[in-house]
Parts: C-alpha cells; structure tokens; sequence
C-alpha cells in the first residue's frame, strides 16, 4: 500500500515537473516572439473522412494570410506564417496537433477545425495554454462553452436548425418529418436535437428519429423505416460523404420527398449523390453569387489563387483569420490574454457577413437556405432565401 | 406489408456481400484451418484495384457490362497475385509451428494491408464509378436495384462454383486430401506447397469478386473497409459452419437479415454489437455452427 502511494507521489511529481517543463518552454521564447513571424496554427482534417473541409478551410485561412502578408504584414512589418497540421478526421489527433502548434510552434493563435466533434477535442488545450482558438465552422453548440479563449466566427446550431424547421415547415410546406442522425458526431446530434426541438414547437410532427455511424455505406434498413412512416421531409444532419449516399439509396426506394441538411453537406465529395440530389435543400453560412462587393472580390481572388469556386468553409477560414489578423493589430501584440480580449471586441464585415462576437464568443449571423442541384457531374449550391436571427 | 418484403430484400442484398466474403474465409480455413485475418482487406484491395481500373478505362462516363467484367477479372487478378505472395512470405515460414502463430501473423497482415492502404491511398474515401447504370425495380411496392440483384446472383455463381471446384475436380480433391492431413498428402505425391498456395490466389480472387461487387452497389470505399466487414464475414463463416461452403453462404445471409432487423428497430446503433452477440452464443451453443458438423481435435 505504502509502496503504491510513494509511486503514486514520485509520478504525479514528475508529471508537475514535466508540465512546468513545457510551460517554461513556452515562455522562455517569449522574446522572440514579439520580433518574428507571427506564426498562426491551422488543424485540419487533410485526409480521411473529413478531408474536403480540411482542404477548403486550409485554402481560405492560405489566402487569407497571403493577402494580409502582401498588404503589409501585422505589427509593423511581421508577417503571418501559417503553419499546417493534419488531423486525419480524428479527435484524438486533433488534440495533439493542437498541442504541438501551441507547445512547439508557439502558435499565437490557432484557426480550426470545422467538425465540431473533433474542435470540442482539441479547445481544451488551447484554453489550457490560453492561446486564442478560432474555429472557422463548428456549428454545436458546446464548442465556445469550452472557455473563454475559443471563438467562432459561424453561427450556431440551434439558429440552424431553426432556419431548416422554418423553411420546411413554411416554404416546403411540411407537417411530419423524419431525422435522420450521426450518432458519432456531436454536429449532427446537436442539429437534429434543434430540428426536432423547432419544428415540433412550429405545430409539426416529427417521427421516431433514427441513427447510423460515421463510416457506414448502407442506410437502405434506416431509409426504409422511414419510408414506412411517409414523411413530408427528411432531415439528413449528417455530414457529405454519408450525405451523398443516403440521397442516392432514399431515391433508389422511391423515396422522392425533399431531403434537408445542413452546412455539413458541403464538400466535394457530395457530388457522388449525382441526380439523387434533385429536391434537396441545405442551410449555409453563406452564397457566392451574393453580389456584395466584398463577396465577389473573395471569390475572384479565391478563383484566381485556388482555380476553383470557394465553398462556405473556405469563405469561413478565410474570414477567421482576417478577425484574427484584425484582433491583433487592436491588440497591438501576440500575448494570449490581450489577443482574446481583443477577439471579444471584433467588429469587422466579413465574406460571411457582419462578424461581432456576443457574450457567448459567438456570432450571430443570418444563414441562407440553398437548394442542391447536380449539374454536368457537378454540385451548385443556388440561393433560395436568407433567414435572420430572431 | 411492403415495408417488411423491402427490410428482407435489404437484409439479403447485405448479406450477399457478407457471403461472398465469408465464401473465401471458409474455403481457407477448410483447407488449412487457419483463419486468414488478412481476408477482409484483400477484398478493400479488390475494390481498391477495381477502382484503378475502372478509372482508367474511364467507366463512369462509359458505363459498360463488359468494362465490368474486365475491371472484376482485373481485380481478381491482382488479388490473387496478392494472395500469393501473403501466403508465400507470411504464413508458410509459420506453418509449421504453433496454431496461434498463424493467427498472430495473419492480424499482422491484416494492420499491414489497412494502415499501408492509408499510406498507398490515402485515408480519404473515394466513391466507385459507377460502371453499370443504376436501374431500380419495383416487386410487389418493394424497389431492388439491378445492382444488388447482381451482387447476390453473383454470391450464388461463386457459391456453387466453389463447391464445383472442391468436390469434382482434381485440384479439389487435392485440397481436400491436403486439408485431410497435410503430411500424408505430401507422402501420396500431392504438392502440398502449390495447394495451398492455389487456395490462397483462388480464395484472394474471390475476395476480389466480392470488392469490386459491393462497390457497385455501395460505392464508397476507403483502406479501412475491410475490418468490419471482414469482422463480419468471419462471423457469418462462423454461423454458418467454418470450413462449410454452404453454410458460408446461409451464415453470410442471416448476417445481413439480422443487421438489417436491428436497423429497422429504435436499436440502430447496435448493430455492430449484435453480430458479435452471435458469434458469442454460436459459440457457446453450437460451435460447429448450423451446417458444421461437430469434429474432436486430433492429438
């Protein structure tokens, strides 16, 4: 017993030790911090499931950069390195790419990740270290509840799930719906929970809901139950590549009632849901063919860089980081707590609309709804109406 | 009504899949009781290769029967050179020792194939091309599409293939004999070596088969597809009678209907828990599984 206790100090010593350690090395390059590169730590999921958010986020928050780079830099001349981890579309991996941008990169600030599940991993090491996250996308809820380091520069899900009631309850004219959710990903729990939440409150009926897990390829059983119950609607909350294949297998069983989702239908790989995708609708954070002139100038210049049309993620990265870059040249230093208290106080207009953070380090942003359409083996996203906070 | 008549006709167009790849777990295991692990992610290599192929040829834009069976015949060769040298370099050197040996080694392949497949091919999921236009049909107010039609004919084919070449041809007779025992077969100018090395390349193609056929009908794919489904077959093999051809191909069926059963219910998210739960009481109850029949261990 004694011997067990006395390990159990000598471990719990070592591992004070290790962590005074660590944050000794955080501060002692303090100095050159303040002359240098600011580097900003980007997570993203490059590879694996989530790999087409991590891609787009990564080209906005690149161009972002780039073009405060050519404007000048931040603080007198410094300019902004951006430094790139891979989480492989895993939270535990995300955590620890966190970690090292923070302990070995000495990251100012970190932009990502866009799922929620993997952001509410890796927010806790970034408020550990009080170094300011800012996730382009994650829509949960809990993700800035984390702490009073962790912002978002996207609306929330609960407002989302509004947005999808209202519209089909209104515009589609729905009254019973089915849910369909990702049981694996906090994401699409937290919006189904809000869909099912305000379209009830709206006087409508929404059946049993039903769930699947990330990785799965054969919703035909799930589909079918909810073919049973004939629905007005289906809510699909999930993200693209399971996205993609229920549309596909809902058709293939006849079933031709709208399917909604929301913003994490949006990759490229959704594109695989092919003529499935007519009379389907999602909520986003925002359109490309709105004709704001600080829209159309982010799209050229998107186009230009990347050769491609710019997705709502990389219109949020690309805005995080401008908040970000702004927040620095009001904080007028890299140092975490001036750097957050700056964050709380943004107010700047950016692709994705006016950003100013409530108390909860939120924004509350209007959402536009858009209906999917697959044209020459290509996804567009058309405008279809814009819904404001209440 | 139709609701039930669709759960069945979803259930047995799973199952298939999980038949054909229990179909090669068995035909392995029958001939040199070992429990080729590594199973299921040659068939992610199958559907990984059938997508190379069908890419190159361009088959999503041209879909064609023939470019079908040219992609599948592609994918099985490749596998079976896979099979080949798995055997040759994995499993012969341990043959001769100890049971858990080989069952250690083949979960070695196995993590080999899956996390170098994440190096080779990214952990990103692709979607398959789709080489055959999707039609659906309508029986009785349940739909089918010609896709999953194909995937449990093709089960079927494969099945009564299977037990053609085991019971009436020569080489059949051969893997029998060496499954029978392996030295005395060596003894009766059986080349035991070539054997097993023809089960393997043959039950490897057959994983193919199954690869390039479940990305039809379900078109994504990514290097760790293999586990689970593989976890499964294996289940299905056990069900059914490891070791039985048959019964590789009942077990494989009950499989999907009973998955589809719980996906039908408010427990969807169980159903990875519930084949597990029978492979458990299979176990207990009845371990020679339903065609199986009991054998005591040689000493």
């Amino acid at each position: 017993m004694l011997k067990n206790a006395a390990r159990g100090r000598a471990g719990l010593l070592a591992m004070a030790l290790f962590v005074a350690i660590a944050a000794c090395e955080r501060k002692s390059d303090g100095g050159g911090r303040s002359t240098g590169d600011i580097v900003v730590g980007l997570y993203a999921s490059l590879t694996g499931d989530g790999a087409s958010f991590g891609q787009s986020s990564r080209e906005g928050a690149e161009l972002a950069a780039a073009e405060i780079n050519a404007a000048g830099g931040l603080l007198g001349g410094r300019r902004i390195t951006l430094l790139v981890e891979d989480d492989q579309s895993k939270p535990e991996e995300a955590s620890s790419a966190v970690t090292k941008l923070v302990t070995q990169d000495l990251a100012a600030a970190i932009i990502g990740e866009v799922a929620s599940r993997r952001t509410l991993a890796a927010a806790p090491v970034a408020q550990r270290y009080q170094v300011p996250l800012i996730t382009p996308a994650s829509t949960n809820e809990r993700v800035t509840a984390v702490g009073d380091y962790i912002f978002r520069v996207c609306f929330i899900d609960p407002f989302q799930g509004e947005v999808l009631a209202k519209f089909a309850f209104n515009d589609l004219k729905a009254r019973k719906v089915a849910v369909l959710k990702d049981i694996q990903q906090d994401y699409s729990v937290g919006l189904a929970d809000s869909i099912v939440k305000q379209f009830t409150a709206l006087g409508g009926t929404v059946t049993e809901p039903v769930s699947y897990s990330s990785g799965d390829a054969d919703f035909r059983a799930v589909l079918t139950k909810i073919r049973a119950e004939r629905p007005d609607a289906v809510f699909a909350t999930g993200y693209y590549s399971e996205a993609a294949i229920i549309v596909r297998q809902a058709r293939e069983l006849g079933m031709t009632m709208p399917i909604l989702g929301g913003d994490g239908w949006v990759g490229d790989p959704l594109k695989n849901g092919r003529e499935a995708l007519k009379n389907t609708y999602i909520s986003n954070h925002y359109s490309g063919d709105n004709p704001d002139p600080i829209v159309q100038n982010f799209v050229k210049a998107y186009r230009e860089k990347f050769g491609r049309e710019p997705d709502s993620i990389a219109a949020l990265a690309y805005d995080a980081v401008k908040v970000l870059a702004d927040a620095i040249g009001r904080a007028k230093t890299t140092d975490g707590k001036a750097l957050r208290d700056a964050l709380a106080a943004t107010d700047v207009a950016g692709v994705t609309g006016h950003l100013k953070m409530n108390a909860r380090r939120d924004v509350d942003k209007p959402a536009v709804i858009q209906e999917v359409t697959y044209v020459n083996g290509d996804v567009k996203f058309v405008y279809k109406t814009t819904i404001s906070p209440s | 009504m139709d609701t039930v008549l669709q759960q069945v006709i979803n259930g047995l167009s799973l199952g298939a899949i999980y038949a054909l790849i229990a179909l090669g777990y068995t035909m392995v295991y029958g001939v040199l009781r070992l429990i080729n692990f590594a199973h299921g992610d040659v068939y992610m290599l199958g559907a990984f290769a059938g997508y190379f192929l069908a890419t190159a040829l361009d088959l999503d834009r041209h879909p064609s029967v023939l470019g079908t069976i040219v992609v599948t015949m592609g994918a099985m060769a490749v596998c079976a050179g896979v099979g080949i040298v798995i055997e040759r370099f994995a499993y012969r050197p341990v043959r001769h020792h100890s049971r858990l040996a080989s069952l250690i080694t083949a979960i070695g392949v196995s993590l080999l194939l899956e996390y170098g497949g994440q190096v080779v091919f990214g952990a990103s999921p692709r979607f398959f091309p789709q080489m055959i236009r999707s039609e659906t049909y309508t029986i009785a107010g349940a739909q089918v599409t010609n896709q999953s039609l194909l995937v449990i004919a093709v089960a079927v084919v494969v099945m009564f293939g299977l037990e053609f070449v085991v019971h009436r041809t020569r080489i059949g007779k051969a893997m029998r004999a060496t499954s029978y025992n392996l030295n005395v077969a060596k003894l009766m100018g059986i080349n035991t070596d070539r054997v097993i090395a023809f089960t393997f390349a043959l039950g490897s193609a057959l994983a193919a088969v199954g690869g390039v056929m479940v990305a039809l009908a379900i078109p994504r794919i990514d290097p760790l597809m293999g586990l689970m489904t593989g976890l499964k077959a294996f289940v299905a093999a056990v069900l059914g009678g490891i070791g039985n051809i048959p019964g590789a191909m009942i077990g494989g069926m009950l499989i999907g209907l009973m998955e589809t059963g719980i996906s039908a219910t408010a427990y969807s998210t169980y159903r990875d828990a519930v084949a597990f739960a029978v492979l458990i009481v299979i176990l207990l109850v009845r371990p020679s599984g339903i065609l199986g029949t009991p054998v005591t261990e040689k000493v």
